[in-house]
């Protein structure tokens, strides 16, 4: 019968550690960081919690008042124990351990190939051909050829040692230019894997502007994921999305992306639409895409620009962004409390983050369980600075992975060398955020994209209030998160 | 956990860790008021002499008289003693028993 261990009576003052409180219908819940925990609060969590704060009381005062507010001596010093231990509230000397450094020989998981360097349309805002653009493609192939992406395949399944799955993202350039390419490593990558008692899975990202019907039966044999680039109805999307003559795009995908849903029912056939300055209706656009187009999954992006560009989203813009999120936010409580499944895909993402608890050391897989390969082979710390300078972590078939390099970059990228990001509540499910969007903005990819922080801690607390709600009104529905 | 309640993954992760660290087994036993006093509610979980046993292993040198334990099964333990149970069976099995060291013949066989 082995008793408390720790005596909450003690002169230390206890204090609040680190947590975000947010309620939901009437209940209120605390985010604990850094472990991304949700709890909802009991009454005597809320007493001792507003004492805390309020009196930084020591154990004798603390005892003194949860009397006073009608609680049992032995269910306070049960509690306080339980916050102690759960990290949300300390007295004495007691700090959070800083985050562990991933072991060294941390497995790949997920090669994106760069099939081309190509792209048949000319997007005002696209990171690979804009003003902001990072990749050096002088000198390197427009296409990437079998050798080199079965050697991708081969190093991929090599470096994902004992993991039972691998996955492989073609990308560009427009993907679909060297579709060619792609079917042959689709069935040399199923073969490989195969051969190690692996799993393999793919996804591609398209402008949908080369799709046949070939193409489309292909995608769902193979149950390839889809993504399709598409910024809304033809005003908006036409005004960032057109070929190089300046021609709008929509009237040439939407057919071929109806045609795709009707052929492939396989896999997921996502919506990505990219934000800029000019195309911000968030709410218009899912709704089209949806109701007119035929999605069911529709994800936003703002789009990555330096502040000196026309298309560059500014704060008061994002605030909007973030107002037509919520909207679609709160579009999706509504049907998950009815127990159904809304296609915002950046609300569903969010709340799958929050469901694990996810606690980030790293704002995402670049470099750690993902690479990117250009056309030429080199190796990068993932799609969007291949055949740049930057990120550059070896060739498939000379050294293979630069494992120095990409040991350098943990090192120098990880949360607890991102100091700006130390005091921050939301830093387990942002961590700094994407490391090309620091580059592109500060220089350097180990900045945090400290331009987006109120609207990243906006969000988050919009998806913790959602979360709480649905957890509190049909927990069952959270459920369908909990595959890996 | 009192003070709060786990809704998320990681959240129950954490509860099931603070419970290892913190919790003490509920079964059979309350809070025994101020401190931490423990009253074991089942004689089965209790080793010290005093009950069943005396330290030389028989029932001579009890601190309370063995008649206790007729009362104690059948009154405050939810363990399946072989006494008839209070709660939901014979809650008036003892009513001819004011004093169980003179009136222990009063208490009946009970046939279930």
């Amino acid at each position: 019968m082995s008793a408390a261990t720790t005596s909450p009576v003690s002169e230390a003052p206890f204090r609040l550690r680190e947590f975000h409180k947010f309620e939901a219908a009437g209940t209120r819940f605390l985010y604990a960081v850094p472990s991304g925990a949700i709890f909802a609060l009991n009454a005597i969590g809320e007493d001792i919690l507003e004492c805390v704060q309020d009196r930084s009381p020591n154990g004798a005062e603390l005892m003194e008042w949860l009397e006073s507010r009608g609680h049992q001596r032995w269910e306070a010093e049960t509690s306080l124990l339980e916050l102690e231990q759960s990290e949300v509230i300390a007295h004495g000397d007691s700090f959070a351990d800083a985050p562990q450094m991933p072991a060294r020989s941390f497995p790949l998981q997920r090669i994106v190939l760069n099939l081309t360097n190509q792209c048949n349309l000319a997007c005002g805002y696209c990171y690979e051909y804009s003003a902001d653009k990072i990749s050096k493609t002088d000198g390197k192939p427009k296409y990437m050829g079998m050798d080199v992406s079965q050697s991708a395949i081969d190093m991929l399944i090599k470096e994902s040692a004992e993991r039972p799955s691998i996955h492989v993202t073609f990308f560009g350039g427009e993907t679909l230019m060297n579709f060619p390419l792609l079917s042959e490593t689709v069935r040399y990558a199923k073969d490989k894997s195969a051969e190690a008692g692996k799993s393999v899975e793919f996804s591609l990202t398209t402008n949908a502007t080369l799709l046949t019907e070939r193409i489309a039966d292909f995608l769902a044999e193979h149950r390839i994921g889809v993504t399709v680039s598409i910024d809304g109805d033809q005003e908006l999307n036409d005004k960032m999305r057109v070929f190089h003559d300046g021609r709008g795009s929509y009237n040439i995908i939407v057919p071929k992306i109806k045609m795709l849903l009707e052929r492939h029912r396989t896999n997921s056939i996502g919506a990505r639409v990219t934000l800029s300055s000019g195309v911000s209706e968030v709410r218009r656009i899912y709704r089209h895409l949806t109701e007119e187009v035929g999605f069911r999954a529709v994800g936003f992006s703002p789009a990555t620009a330096n502040p000196d560009r026309l298309y560059h989203i500014g704060a008061q813009k994002m605030s909007s962004i973030l107002g037509g999120f919520e909207e679609l936010a709160w579009e999706y409580r509504d049907l998950a409390v009815a127990g159904r499944q809304h296609g915002f895909t950046n609300a569903n993402d969010t709340l799958k983050e929050l469901h694990s608890g996810i606690s980030k050391a790293y704002p995402c897989g670049a470099g750690l369980g993902l690479l990117g390969v250009g056309t030429a082979g080199d190796i990068s710390l993932c799609h969007r600075f291949v055949d740049s300078p930057v990120g550059k972590m070896g060739h498939v078939k000379n050294e293979g992975i630069d494992h120095s390099a990409r040991n350098t970059f943990l090192e120098t990228h990880h949360l607890g060398a991102r100091y700006d990001c130390h005091t921050c509540w939301a830093r387990p499910v942002c961590a700094g955020g994407c490391y090309h969007e620091a580059f592109v903005h500060y220089g350097e990819t180990s900045a945090a994209n400290l331009h987006y922080c109120d609207w990243i801690r906006g969000w988050n607390d919009l998806c913790l209030r959602i979360y709480g709600e649905i957890s509190l009104a049909n927990p069952s529905f959270l459920n369908r998160f909990n595959d890996n | 956990m009192n003070s709060m309640r786990p809704m998320n993954r990681k959240a129950r992760r954490v509860e099931e860790a603070v419970v290892a660290a913190t919790g003490d087994v509920q079964a059979l036993q309350k809070r025994g008021g101020e401190g931490k006093v423990y009253y074991p509610m089942g004689c089965t979980l209790n080793f010290t002499p005093g009950w069943e046993v005396d330290v030389s292993g028989g029932t001579a040198g009890l601190c309370q008289p063995v008649e206790r334990d007729l009362f104690d099964c059948y009154l405050g333990c939810g363990w399946p003693a072989q006494v008839p149970d209070h709660l939901n069976n014979a809650p008036n099995w003892t009513d001819k028993c004011a004093s169980a060291a003179n009136d222990w013949r009063n208490v009946d066989i009970v046939y279930p």
